[in-house]
């Protein structure tokens, strides 16, 4: 599905950006998220909260008097807030580049998908031994902003040139479904944001620093561990489990 | 109508809550009567809105027709359309229809606008645009079954007819009103007007032929504060495309008002989710757990 060019130039970007950056992978840890991989994030998630907060003044007439002056008023939030989207697709647009190859859905993901509600108890203490770079629920919150994106951008532009280019019927269903795209994506960030952090330790550093401890890799990633260091995970952590009872 | 009374606040655009002012005073519900039967096209009501509302006029666009410009636009607020209808018989009517806001009772724009105070809808009937409150978002354009917000490119915000506001403020009919020279256009009560508008729709059909004489103030918009008699109700789209059966877009009734805050709190519920989650069953930690740390019960 990617395409050679797509390859080439994410490959470059990647390069360049090393060149702009550093990540520093100490003993025990393993190299998760490059610099391009970083900055980009850290540009979709600014992007995504200016977006967010200056379209939630819009959103609801509850919300407008708490919301708007946070960007200087209603008439600069609603200037503004095309632009923050515009960014956020471009940004996000460039990430899906970058990701394409590993989010790739596969059967494993569908099994994954299916057992999901072990994961969700804490029954699971690992992850399946299929999972690679990216989970099924990973993949599955990438294609819904990928989805979301291009229903943002169609709708977002019927929206910003309004009514009298594109007539009313198609910018009162635009309404609706940039509405629904945005209420997706409010309700996922809270569990991405939650997984990333207090809810898997030791993930956050993964988009700060941009690596990873080898435990941390071979708990929520077995396959990819196996893949960066040819090691069996689930041995690896039996093998750590004995050293630490030693 | 009483002198220098301030307009009472009916409704107001985003507002949450009850409207400031709502059922202090009683008010006459005012309306505009347009007679398009008697309507000469001279043109002296677009003249006189401009005058009063101190709009400029630009160069516009010739269009082979008498008619000023083709559409109204955020400084011409008040435009004739003339029409050439062709009637089945092969005759040919000339039909001249005064095009302005028609102050709704229920406002598709209003219900539409995003922000707080920026679209009023005073008790007596007259919608009017607060410029101060308004971001530019053009909603009220699409809420707007007649196209009658326009926006201004420079300013970034909607302008449309007030029905003159100010001068009925004021206790004077609106301008329009004060320059016609036929008298097809009339300023009074909602149930004044209505029941000239009836009796002149009555004498059409009884004493000039128009059997499908009629006023025009459709009940899908909850009735208008600016009524048409129709030489032929039963078909407004003729009088440059007025609308047989004006509607407001779900989008801003129901899914505005009810489906919004519904989906956006569950929306939120994403964020109890992920608390509850932590607090019942508590984060997942990379294997192996450090010792001293290893469970004790179950």
């Amino acid at each position: 599905m990617a395409s050679g060019a797509v390859e080439r130039f994410d490959h470059k970007a990647r390069e360049s950006f090393e060149s702009l950056g550093k990540t520093t992978v100490y003993r025990g840890e393993l190299l998760r998220h490059p610099v391009y991989t970083r900055v980009l994030h850290w540009a979709v998630a600014l992007f995504f909260f200016l977006a967010l907060f200056t379209g939630f003044g819009i959103y609801l007439p509850w919300l407008f008097r708490w919301f708007t002056p946070i960007f200087g008023g209603g008439p600069l939030s609603r200037i503004m807030h095309p632009y923050f989207g515009m960014a956020f697709v471009f940004f996000f647009g460039l990430q899906a580049l970058n990701w394409l190859q590993p989010m790739l859905w596969t059967p494993a993901d569908s099994k994954w998908m299916r057992n999901i509600m072990k994961v969700v108890s804490g029954e699971e203490k690992m992850e399946p031994p299929e999972t690679g770079f990216f989970n099924a629920g990973q993949k599955f919150q990438f294609w819904e902003i990928v989805g979301g994106c291009v229903a943002y951008l169609i709708t977002g532009i019927i929206l910003w040139a309004g009514a009298r280019t594109f007539g009313r019927i198609p910018v009162a269903i635009s309404y609706v479904v940039h509405d629904i795209s945005a209420l997706i994506m409010l309700g996922g960030i809270f569990v991405h944001i939650y997984l990333s952090t207090i809810g898997e330790p030791g993930t956050f550093q993964s988009m700060i620093r941009g690596a990873v401890s080898e435990a941390w890799a071979w708990t929520f990633h077995p396959a990819w561990y196996k893949q960066i260091t040819g090691r069996d995970p689930l041995q690896a952590c039996e093998d750590a489990r004995r050293q630490m009872k030693s | 109508m009483p002198d220098r009374k301030a307009l009472q606040a009916d409704m107001i655009s985003a507002h949450t809550g009850p409207s400031p002012g709502h059922g202090m005073q009683r008010d006459l519900e005012v309306c505009k009567l347009i007679d398009t039967t008697t309507c000469i096209g001279c043109k002296a009501c677009e003249v006189a809105c401009a005058e009063w509302n101190d709009l400029p006029f630009t160069p516009t666009t010739f269009d082979n027709t008498y008619q000023t410009m083709p559409q109204t636009s955020y400084h011409f607020w008040n435009l004739i359309k003339f029409n050439e209808h062709q009637n089945p018989d092969g005759t040919i009517q000339w039909l001249m229809r005064k095009d302005q806001c028609m102050h709704c009772a229920d406002p598709g724009c209003l219900a539409a606008c995003p922000a707080d105070g920026a679209i009023v809808k005073y008790a007596n009937g007259i919608v009017d645009f607060n410029q101060e409150n308004c971001i530019g978002c053009e909603f009220c354009v699409s809420g707007c079954p007649f196209e009658i917000p326009r926006f201004n490119p420079m300013t970034k915000k909607v302008y449309k007819c007030t029905l003159c506001s100010d001068r009925v403020g004021e206790g004077l009919e609106p301008a329009c009103i004060k320059a016609c020279p036929t008298g097809c256009l009339k300023f009074g009560s909602k149930d004044d007007m209505k029941f000239i508008a009836g009796e002149r729709a009555k004498q059409l059909r009884d004493n000039f032929g128009w059997q499908n004489a009629g006023v025009y103030d459709p009940q899908s918009v909850g009735g208008t504060h600016v009524i048409y008699v129709l030489h032929d109700a039963t078909d407004p789209e003729r009088y440059g495309g007025l609308p047989s059966n004006p509607t407001i877009p779900w989008s801003y009734t129901v899914w505005k008002w009810l489906f919004k805050p519904v989906l956006g709190t569950f929306a939120l519920f994403g964020f109890l989710g992920v608390l509850a989650h932590y607090v019942t069953s508590g984060p997942r930690l990379a294997q192996p757990e450090p010792p001293g740390k290893e469970k004790i019960n179950g």
